[in-house]
């Protein structure tokens, strides 16, 4: 046995560093503090909620090479089924208590979550088993699935939208110095931090995401020492969809209206922040997603008609600068 | 001659055959066939969808990329003639053909790019490139409303000849002289397409489809291939929304550039058939039939089921989708040969 410790992971430090630049250089360009406060938190907010529809896309990919296209509807259905408790627990919504509202909430969004989950596990049973590793037919599989699942919404729920408004306590804003936060967004940037808390703590402190992150490298050596990778697919794929049904639900709130076709409108934004985050990387899904809508914040207060492509150009920027995305020099 | 006028790429079964003479037959003398409005608006319809699932095939089933920016293309040809023919003063043909002119233009110049971009990395980074870039442009297209119509979307008039109004003889007015524009120059298309996927170019394009990397080593430069692949089709799906422009006189986002445009398309190349110019046509058909009177259909089943609980729902006419859905995935496993492919009664693995 020799000592030599072994070279340090190289830690690549710039991607993280993008959101905090861009925050702070935008200071200036904004003007006024509070409403670069009000902006700011309000690209966090959205941010965060893309980030959760996110992970799962991007963490089903790294560990499968499958890239869902039918994510969308897994979000869609998250929203929907969250309507099941939450409009008959009107009472509970209602109410001015911040913990029955919560309460409410949370419930809702454990349903939610359990119905996209089982509904992951039969997607990935029925839909997306017979077309491991063919790209071409998992792009049209799941394109499929989605219109289904759209549909099916539709057959279950109605085709109407629905409505569904925040509970009291966490409408309106809350006043810091002259800057208007709004509640809700507050609730999302904790929910959103918790979920890639919880994401890295899994993924580099459990064995559980030892063997993800093995799997992600080299599926078939981790099957050669004994593992059942089918086991951890099919659960990162149930996890990753009941994420996209988080996802739903908090987007769903955000916008107090409910289509059927809401998946699939926020799915280009889910795509563009996976493209930027670089295919399969957690973190920088997470950077992509804060920086894509800080972004599009900035951009729709500083140059309104440049709002409609902020998107696009920044997609365009990272991969020049990148060309796999921020997580992959 | 029939050879010739093909490329070489006959039905080779009777029962295919049979099916698009008949097709050809009833769009070739559909004005004299019926009457009224809605059955020649199917028929035009019909012409423009083959052209575009045929253009969309050269991607998807010869060259083996999944694109979600052909409409994107279709509707930058639909909104050429819209904007060309919606300027001050009577409409012109010069002005047709010059925003024709430019949308080609724009259409290749953004077709080269995207490719070039995207088409460099995995097939599976193009298409969640061009479904970003396509939502992108269609929400551009909405919100533009000086100069696109925004929502609502823009009415225009076309040049006296080709006007309602305009009457030859007692049956042939400015509506048929339009369709048979419309029949003709997708037939002429089609025809083009068909001539290009059995040209050696075609035969790349396969080769890239079945094995990239053997394709390369042979010493085919494969982006290029690819990149000219993307650049062709977008310009034959812009003259198709050029013609669908034309015979609706009128453009908007949601029925040129809308997301329900594209899985549409997706739709009718699986159903009929992937890797044949052929399954545009069986499948673009049987799709926009479906469209317009599988829903009377499903009105009747819905209502006959009255009172039971989900079957009612799922038979209601608006769900129409999910019928062709549930098609489109059992397309995709059991026969991805599609219609063609089993009237062929070909073997696929």
């Amino acid at each position: 046995m020799n000592d030599t410790a072994l070279p340090a992971v190289q830690r690549d430090l710039a991607p993280h560093l993008l959101v905090p630049a861009l925050v702070l250089a935008m200071l200036p360009l904004v003007g006024s503090f509070p409403t670069w406060v009000t902006l700011t938190v309000a690209g966090l907010a959205m941010g965060m909620m893309i980030f959760i529809m996110a992970s799962g896309l991007t963490l089903v990919f790294g560990l499968m090479n499958v890239l869902n296209f039918g994510h969308g509807a897994f979000v869609s259905v998250g929203a929907f089924a969250a309507t099941l408790v939450l409009l008959p627990m009107h009472g509970w919504m209602e109410a001015d208590s911040l913990l029955l509202n919560l309460g409410a909430l949370g419930l809702a969004i454990v349903v939610a979550m359990a119905v996209t989950a089982l509904l992951g596990w039969a997607f990935e049973r029925v839909i997306i088993m017979p077309v491991y590793g063919q790209h071409l037919k998992q792009i049209l599989i799941t394109m499929g699935g989605m219109i289904v699942a759209e549909q099916l919404i539709g057959v279950i729920w109605g085709p109407e939208q629905i409505a569904l408004p925040l509970p009291t306590t966490l409408r309106g804003a809350i006043i810091v110095g002259d800057a208007a936060i709004e509640k809700y967004r507050l609730v999302a940037v904790v929910v959103g931090l918790l979920v890639y808390l919880g994401m890295f703590l899994t993924l580099n402190r459990t064995k559980v995401g030892l063997l993800i992150r093995a799997g992600v490298e080299n599926g078939e050596m981790v099957e050669a020492l004994g593992y059942r990778i089918r086991r951890l697919f099919v659960a990162v794929f149930a996890v990753g969809s009941a994420l996209a049904g988080l996802g739903g639900v908090m987007w769903g709130l955000y916008k107090e209206t409910l289509s059927a076709a809401m998946g699939s409108e926020v799915m280009v934004m889910v795509f563009v922040t996976v493209i930027i985050g670089g295919l399969g990387s957690v973190s920088g899904c997470f950077t992509g997603a804060l920086l894509m809508a800080l972004v599009a914040n900035y951009a729709g207060f500083l140059a309104p008609k440049l709002a409609l492509v902020s998107n696009i150009v920044l997609m365009m920027a990272v991969l020049l600068w990148r060309p796999a995305g921020l997580a992959r020099k | 001659m029939l050879t010739r006028l093909l490329s070489g790429d006959l039905p080779r079964s009777r029962a295919l055959s049979l099916v698009l003479v008949l097709i050809l037959l009833v769009l070739a003398l559909a004005p004299f066939l019926f009457h009224g409005a809605r059955p020649l608006n199917t028929a035009a319809t019909i012409c423009v969808y083959i052209v575009l699932v045929a253009s969309y095939d050269l991607l998807l089933g010869y060259t083996g990329v999944v694109s979600f920016a052909h409409t994107l293309f279709f509707g930058i040809g639909a909104y050429g003639v819209g904007l060309g023919l919606s300027g001050e003063g009577d409409p012109t043909w010069s002005g047709m053909l010059g925003g024709l002119a430019m949308a080609l233009a724009l259409t290749v110049l953004l077709a080269f790019v995207i490719g070039l971009f995207a088409l460099r990395v995995r097939a599976i980074f193009y298409s969640m490139i061009t479904l970003a870039v396509a939502s992108s442009f269609a929400v551009l297209a909405s919100q533009l409303s000086d100069f696109t119509g925004g929502e609502d979307g823009k009415t225009f008039s076309v040049p006296e000849l080709l006007s309602p109004a305009y009457e030859l003889t007692a049956r042939i007015d400015g509506k048929v002289i339009t369709y048979y524009i419309v029949f003709a120059g997708s037939l002429l298309l089609f025809l083009f397409m068909l001539r290009l996927v059995n040209s050696p170019f075609g035969r790349v394009l396969q080769a890239i489809r079945e094995n990239e990397f053997r394709a390369e080593a042979i010493g085919y430069r494969t982006v290029v291939y690819r990149i000219w692949a993307n650049c062709i089709g977008a310009v034959v799906a812009a003259l198709a929304g050029a013609l669908m422009a034309l015979w609706l006189r009128y453009v908007g986002p949601k029925t040129m550039l809308g997301f329900e445009v594209m899985t549409d398309i997706l739709l009718i190349v699986v159903i009929g058939g992937m890797g044949t110019m052929y399954g545009a046509v069986a499948g673009a058909t049987l799709f926009l039939l479906a469209q317009n009177y599988l829903k009377t259909l499903m009105g009747q089943a819905s209502s006959a089921l009255e009172g039971v609980p989900v079957l009612a729902a799922a038979l209601h006419p608006d769900r129409w989708l999910l019928w062709l859905g549930v098609l489109f995935v059992l397309s995709v496993y059991f026969f991805p040969s599609g219609i063609v492919g089993k009237l062929r009664g070909v073997r696929h693995k």
